[in-house]
């Protein structure tokens, strides 16, 4: 990266390399370069260089290099870092003198290589374009169709709606409603509104211009960047998200005219809805601070009272309950991983809360969201108002305590943070899981005891 | 025996890092740390389309040269010399998706963690759009010790 010559980065040329290259053109117009050592005159602003056996040219450009890499067998290298410096050299006692005029830089401590190669993706982009003027054809970058299809849609983030579903689902059946078939037409209808907006989220993140300026994405942040990277057009995304959501609607509409029509319709419209307000316009609740609201209800009490329904046609006040952690801590995987992308959210108008808040308050947030839902958790498995075994969900507690840990000390290093936020999508796995566990014991006790013990009831 | 001298070929073979030089436009040198690969034959660099400006002065001029100068930088013992090839490059860019494959293992011999990386390229997928840089011998330049205040052994190569 491009920056200027100063005392700082003459000192750091000072403490930080072994020796320098001087490169220059020599008279067969070929580039040359020579390793040498050197001296750093921060005062005077020169870099002097020992004399070499080759015909260095006086008051012409060169480049001075200075390089180093820390050798790691069986893996390869670390603690790279280079400066390039460009300037004429002017001859001494000892060799020669270098006043450089531009430099270029990069340590990988300061920049880290993820983001330095996601700061040269126009490069990549320009390369591209002129390669195909050249080629007369278009080229783009490839991923096999597997890759794309699991990066485009974020795949992997599928367990947040396994929670709600299989949660619901769960308390339907200890009433003794159960259709494995209804289950799976549910999960599949709740799988593809997720999809449809995570590649919807994509399409207009990058309209908005929030992907192109967070420069630190992680596995948990910053979008696919399929279209950003130039593997799929935002055409194809906007008509991936759309098929996914004809697929759900579709799905959702068979489900209320089987098992009835206006609760299981308003859930279904309430939770398509949300998903596409959480970034199209006009609403954009994602930026007006509301993401987390609007991820909490629809991977809350929408899919999981909606669950409910599809098996056993009613809702209820328990799992009116249930859901309320359940959205907290999904809430929560949303709110973590928004904190990384903070400077690119900023910079295009996406206030989300970690973009609002003061670093305090955002741990302090977390760390009182978590008691809430553990505490409901804990409350509801003790007064009945949750099956008694759903108490094992508290297992999964000392999770949140690792994500503020790494919230605390990585708050300003996206990739230090990834861990903790690894950790945040687990904690809210594992406390759903737990809670199905919770009910499946529950079920058990029920179908196979005569008389069930108050703690397994 | 290959196209360099076999001392030469031993560093080529060991060494992590090179300094690799490309002429600009306004024909100033401009030095890219790389990892230099060598096959017995012809030298390699090769370079992600994320970072390609190297490969457009290449293009307009394909004189470089490849100076390896840091004894230190191995997995092994440090180097007894220092060297600097000059030559001529190719470029590679009928596929930058797959053409560079073929330098993949030289790579991993160097650096075994990028086996791990390329499994999962889905991660950075545009660092894995890369063009093959050969680079054709042409002088070696062969400074014993190290010392470059002395004057160095110089190697013409033939072509192959």
């Amino acid at each position: 990266m491009s920056t200027t010559v100063d005392e700082t980065l003459l000192r750091r040329i000072e403490e930080g390399f072994s020796h320098a290259v001087i490169a220059f053109v020599d008279h067969d117009g070929y580039p040359l370069s020579v390793a040498t050592s050197y001296r750093v005159d921060p005062s005077r602003g020169v870099i002097e260089l020992d004399v070499v056996a080759a015909d260095v040219p006086l008051g012409r450009q060169v480049n001075v290099v200075f390089s180093h890499i820390r050798p790691q067998p069986s893996v390869g290298y670390d603690e790279r870092r280079y400066v390039s410096l460009w300037g004429s050299l002017s001859g001494t006692a000892s060799g020669y003198e270098l006043r450089p005029g531009r430099a270029q830089t990069w340590d990988e401590r300061e920049v880290p290589f993820f983001q330095y190669s996601e700061l040269t993706v126009p490069q990549a982009h320009a390369y591209l374009e002129e390669l195909s003027a050249r080629q007369d054809r278009r080229i783009r970058p490839k991923l096999s169709g597997g890759w794309l299809f699991l990066r485009a849609t974020r795949l992997p983030f599928l367990s947040a709606m396994v929670v709600p579903v299989g949660l619901g689902t769960a308390i339907a059946a200890l009433d003794g409603a159960w259709h494995w078939w209804l289950f799976l037409l549910t999960l599949f209808g709740a799988a593809f509104v997720h999809l449809g907006l995570n590649v919807a989220n994509d399409v207009f993140d990058t309209m908005s211009g929030a992907d192109a300026a967070n420069t630190t994405p992680t596995q948990f942040s910053g979008g696919s960047r399929v279209i950003l990277y130039g593997l799929m057009s935002r055409r194809q995304m906007a008509l991936l998200s759309t098929g996914f959501y004809a697929a759900a609607i579709g799905i959702g509409l068979f489900l209320a005219v089987d098992r009835g029509f206006w609760p299981l319709l308003w859930l279904g419209v309430s939770g398509v809805a949300i998903s596409i307000a959480y970034t199209a316009p006009p609403f954009r609740l994602v930026h007006r601070g509301l993401g987390e609201v609007a991820v909490g209800a629809g991977f809350g009490p929408i899919m999981l009272l909606g669950a409910q329904y599809v098996q056993a046609q009613r809702v209820t006040w328990e799992a009116g309950f249930a859901s309320i952690p359940v959205a907290i801590l999904i809430a929560l995987v949303l709110y973590a991983n928004e904190v990384p992308d903070r400077p690119g959210d900023a910079a295009a108008g996406k206030r989300t809360l970690p973009v609002r808040l003061s670093k305090h308050a955002v741990i302090l947030s977390y760390e009182t969201a978590v008691l809430v839902a553990f505490g409901l958790i804990a409350g509801g498995a003790i007064s009945g108002l949750l099956v008694r075994p759903a108490i094992l969900a508290l297992l999964a507690a000392p999770l949140g305590l690792k994500v503020r840990r790494g919230l605390r000390e990585n708050y300003d290093d996206p990739y230090a943070l990834m861990p903790s936020l690894g950790a945040g999508v687990n904690l809210h796995l594992s406390t759903g899981l737990l809670l199905i566990v919770g009910y499946v014991i529950s079920i058990a006790a029920t179908h196979n005891m005569a008389h069930v013990p108050l703690y397994l009831h | 025996m290959g196209a360099l001298p076999e001392e030469i070929e031993r560093i080529l073979e060991a060494a992590l890092v090179a300094e690799f030089t490309v002429i600009d436009e306004r024909d100033r040198p401009v030095t890219h740390p790389m990892i230099p690969l060598y096959d017995g034959e012809k030298l390699y660099v090769h370079s992600s389309i994320l970072f390609s400006k190297k490969l457009a002065h290449i293009r307009a001029n394909p004189r470089v040269s490849l100076s390896i100068s840091d004894p230190t930088a191995t997995h092994g013992d440090p180097l007894p010399h220092r060297v600097t090839i000059q030559g001529d490059a190719r470029l590679f860019e009928g596929d930058v998706h797959q053409e560079w494959h073929r330098i993949l293992p030289l790579w991993k011999k160097k650096e075994p963690i990028v086996e791990m990386f390329y499994a999962k390229r889905v991660a950075l997928p545009l660092f894995w759009e890369r063009v093959l840089v050969e680079i054709q011998p042409r002088r070696a330049l062969w400074w014993q010790g190290g010392r470059t205040d002395l004057p160095p052994q110089v190697v013409e190569v033939a072509r192959v």
